[in-house]
């Protein structure tokens, strides 16, 4: 039988989802030691480490390999069943020499595993002892975030990764450089972070992005050979970042928690911090550039305000494509608030919205930032895998999906219109480049929710119109 | 080159043929920090079973390890399509602490309730052991009250290497077998090992042997349904492909079924041919099929020829890089590629043995990189000093080869596209052409510097 052959019946609409209380099924999360190693990626120099057994790091470089399309190398420190007996700490050792033989690396973030873990290995103390009997000059810092993959999602792990970075490298305060600002983006897109610099610089403000992997992973062609690619935060920059006049925490679980880097640095060194939700549509973008003029005292520039206009044109010119159209979003907690935020403001209901991630922080934002008026028809649903979010959508029958490659099963079976946010994308090219942040990244949003809108009435019709 | 530099206790692991005596060392755990490109024994024991579609495949841990498994290769069924779901206990701190057995036997039960499988196999990931739970036991009792086989996978990750876990898959596949009616099995009957139907190859082999007038019992495990891995002790010879990871299945089978078992390749129309004339020389009692697999060959080679010579002529003198999994592929690649007119320059696998590296030595060209459990630094630094044109792997080396300036053919199980038999090997061909020939290549600096 030829592929060609596959009959209806043999595909993805075969399978009957059903929830459950007890497995997860098609999870709408992953391991929190791939949220860290994505942090260590956007540190220049850095190489990211992962204790435990290989198949944690090689998992997670395909995954991320597939959605960045760049070399993504993550050491593993390799346990075996010695190690599992006998602790990490030999391991750990020889992975840490090793690294610094083959890379010559600038940092080493070491995130830990469900193994070393539970196996109860210190890690703060094999550093501290491999540290110890190592000449001070010859050896990178090292960053320790625990990560084990039974608490939380990829984003605690990223956030963790953060706040250790930040923990380790940032040195005594010195003097308030009042054009440094200290940025934690959250995770978002090459392109988002390429865009908050920009926007950023703008102001005359120097910022220190962590993580910043708008290189590392979306990284240009290379002239000559590179153990690790160019680009990401200089270790230096993060020393600072008890110098800088304020930190901008981006995300809106997050700053419900307060246990990001910034809190840490407004609490060890007085860094005035401002938390914001991502800066996704009008408002958001708004309010982020605001805070920029504030913590700048700089007029906000011709060139955002012109960005502006151009998408409040471009929302007058296609308000009717998506005027009371109902969505489903899915994905991290932080990127579906940005999303609903957004598509309020377009007048595009959120009939469900979904996230795999455990912060508790989601429905009590949702109803935050979504009209009172909607919340009746709004399901929120947390800690969700995707036969949950499935059947979800299967009852509200939106007219689109938003959310990433992962939904395409679902999409499919509902014959609903998928367009692609967020991470990972694995369908598609482009992943690294999508735009969600600012003016900008709004109008990029809007152009594919419209387009995706459009494109399905001119297929679904049967005249075949060439003019729409 | 040389400024990319090559861990001392790797040194054994690689291998320049014609400059040195030959000592190679491999089946060794990877060296920690190494970055070794090689997965884990839980990897293992997925790839083997991954592809049979009937059946649940619960991953019994953490998230990480389903979340990443889930849906990922490119194993076809024609039916049942249960395989393509990710199922996890997703176990927790409360698990952790208090041990996970609950949460498995009511998944268990609860996912047995709502898809019906045939069989259900529960993979044990790092922690389970740690935690102490004895999946065995929830495993007996649910096959009990549900009366389907639960089957422990003890593939916990650190425990070994990928190889490992083929042994884990085979040993849970072996609990099956023998279980299944083969009373309508005929004498001529083959089982075919190691084959997982990426892209339908299994379809075209299986088809292959129909026409010879050889009868395939069971395809392991590619479009496999648990009912034919019960009765696959029936067959008269196992045909065992990716010698790693099923040649301790066809072992078992040979020594408690007797059933004798021989080792093919269908990468390649040489080894492809090859293996249907081995085929056919098992059944040599019966003439007919030996006939007919001369015809069933002449016409395959017939209808590929004339395209396969027309790529050829593009792609002469150009060279190539091979890393994939089992080194038994790079074999067949070696020659696949030579019939395309392009020459090996570095060969490597994640899991070969000393048997396979002295067969590596033996057919390569001398000047050609041998490497066992390379890393990316390796793989960069020899694609670069021995100007490769072409890498073939899977997706983590992928961006290798772009950043390099080099084609790519990905020959890994999440590729979509058939590569087996006479009909693969055109795709194979023609995706290299594809890679080899993109005028891309020319606006890489690093290329045009070289």
């Amino acid at each position: 039988m030829a592929t060609s052959d596959l009959k209806a019946d043999y595909t993805l609409k075969q399978i009957q989802i059903t929830p459950s209380a007890s497995a997860t099924q098609n999870a709408c999360k992953l391991c929190a030691p791939l949220g860290a190693s994505l942090v260590f990626k956007g540190i220049r120099g850095a190489v990211p480490l992962l204790h435990g057994s290989q198949g944690c790091s090689t998992y997670i470089r395909r995954y991320l390999i597939s959605h960045y399309k760049e070399p993504v190398d993550i050491a593993c420190s390799n346990f075996g069943e010695q190690t599992a007996v006998f602790g990490g700490g030999v391991n750990l050792k020889l992975a840490l020499e090793n690294i610094c033989r083959q890379y010559d690396p600038a940092l080493i973030g070491v995130a830990t595993t469900c193994l070393s873990e539970t196996i109860g290995d210190d890690v703060p103390m094999f550093i501290k002892q491999y540290l110890a009997t190592q000449p001070e000059e010859s050896v990178p810092p090292i960053v320790h975030a625990s990560t084990p993959s039974y608490q939380g999602s990829h984003m605690d792990g990223f956030h963790r990764a953060v706040r250790a970075t930040v923990e380790t490298l940032a040195r005594e305060r010195t003097a308030t450089e009042p054009a440094r600002v200290n940025l934690f983006p959250g995770m978002l897109s090459p392109a988002d972070i390429r865009h908050l610099k920009e926007m950023t610089a703008a102001f005359g403000l120097t910022a220190m992005v962590l993580p910043d992997y708008s290189q590392t992973l979306d990284g240009g062609l290379w002239e000559s050979y590179q153990r690790i690619p160019g680009g990401g935060t200089p270790v230096e920059e993060i020393a600072k970042a008890g110098d800088a006049a304020a930190s901008v925490e981006l995300g809106h679980t997050l700053a419900r928690a307060g246990e990001g880097a910034a809190t840490l640095l407004e609490q060890r060194f007085g860094v005035r911090a401002a938390r914001l939700g991502f800066p996704m549509g009008i408002r958001a973008t708004d309010a982020w550039l605001q805070v920029l003029a504030d913590i700048s005292g700089r007029p906000i520039p011709e060139l955002f305000k012109e960005q502006r206009g151009r998408l409040l044109d471009t929302l007058v010119d296609g308000h009717k494509h998506v005027n009371t159209v109902r969505a489903a979003l899915y994905g991290e907690e932080d990127l579906v608030a940005g999303l609903a935020c957004f598509l309020t403001e377009i007048g595009i209901h959120p009939v469900v919205c979904a996230s795999g991630g455990q912060s508790r922080q989601l429905t009590k934002t949702l109803q935050a930032l979504v009209p009172a008026a909607w919340h009746e028809e709004m399901t929120v649903l947390e800690a969700a895998d995707f036969a949950a979010i499935e059947t979800a959508v299967a009852t509200a029958r939106p007219d689109l999906i938003i959310g990433h490659s992962k939904g395409y099963a679902m999409a499919r079976r509902l014959d609903i219109p998928l367009v692609r946010v967020g991470f990972p994308i694995h369908d598609r090219m482009g992943g690294s480049r999508l735009l969600h942040v600012g003016y900008e990244g709004a109008m990029a949003l809007f152009d594919r929710i419209a387009n995706a809108l459009i494109e399905q009435r001119q297929d679904g019709s049967e005249v075949g119109y060439t003019y729409m | 080159m040389s400024s990319i530099p090559i861990l001392k206790q790797r040194e054994r692991q690689i291998h320049e043929t014609g400059t040195a005596p030959f000592e190679m060392t491999c089946d060794q755990q990877s060296l920690a920090g190494s970055v070794s490109q090689r997965a884990c024994v839980f990897c293992g024991s997925r790839v083997v079973l991954y592809p049979i579609a009937d059946a649940l495949h619960l991953v019994h841990g953490p998230i990480g390890c389903a979340a990443y498994t889930w849906d990922i290769r490119g194993a076809l069924s024609s039916g049942a399509q249960l395989h393509r779901m990710s199922f996890s206990t997703d176990l927790r701190e409360t698990e952790v602490i208090f041990g996970g057995e609950k949460k498995l036997y009511q998944a268990l039960i609860e996912l047995i309730d709502a898809y019906a499988p045939q069989a259900a196999f529960v993979y044990s990931t790092c922690i389970v052991g740690i935690i102490g739970d004895d999946v065995a036991a929830v495993c007996r009792r649910v096959t009990r009250e549900k009366g389907i086989p639960v089957l422990p996978v003890h593939s916990e990750g650190f425990k070994g290497t990928k190889k490992d876990g083929y042994k884990a898959a085979c040993d849970a596949l072996f609990q099956l077998l023998g279980t299944g009616d083969t009373r309508d099995i005929a004498p001529v009957s083959i089982n075919i090992l190691g084959e997982f139907n990426i892209g339908g190859e299994a379809w075209m082999i299986r088809d292959y042997y129909q026409r010879m007038g050889v009868q395939v019992v069971s395809v392991l495990t590619g479009d496999g349904r648990v009912a034919d891995v019960c009765r696959a002790h029936g067959a008269a010879l196992n045909v065992v492909q990716c010698s790693g990871a099923m040649t301790f299945l066809a072992e078992m089978m040979k020594e408690k079924y007797g059933i004798p078992y021989i080792r093919a390749s269908y990468f390649g129309i040489e080894d492809t041919a090859k293996a249907l004339y081995d085929v056919a020389a098992h059944f040599s009692k019966d003439p007919a099929i030996q006939k007919r697999t001369e015809e069933l060959v002449r016409a395959q080679v017939t209808a590929v020829v004339p395209e396969l010579q027309r790529i050829r002529a593009d792609l002469e003198g150009k060279r190539a890089a091979v890393y994939v999994g089992g080194a038994f592929k790079v074999f067949s690649l070696i020659k696949a590629l030579r019939q395309l007119g392009m020459q090996v320059v570095v060969a490597g696998s994640q899991t070969g043995n000393a048997d396979d590296y002295a067969t590596l030595r033996d057919l390569c060209d001398p000047g050609t990189v041998i490497l066992d459990d390379a890393n990316p630094l390796e793989l960069s630094r020899f694609v670069i000093e021995k100007r490769a044109d072409l890498f073939i792997g899977g997706v983590k080396e992928r961006p290798i080869a772009y950043k390099l300036g080099v084609g790519f053919c990905d020959h890994n199980h999440e590729r979509k596209t058939p590569l087996a038999g006479f009909e693969g090997m055109l795709h194979f061909a023609r995706e290299i052409h594809t890679t080899v020939t993109s005028p891309v290549w020319q606006f890489v600096p690093f290329r045009s510097e070289g």
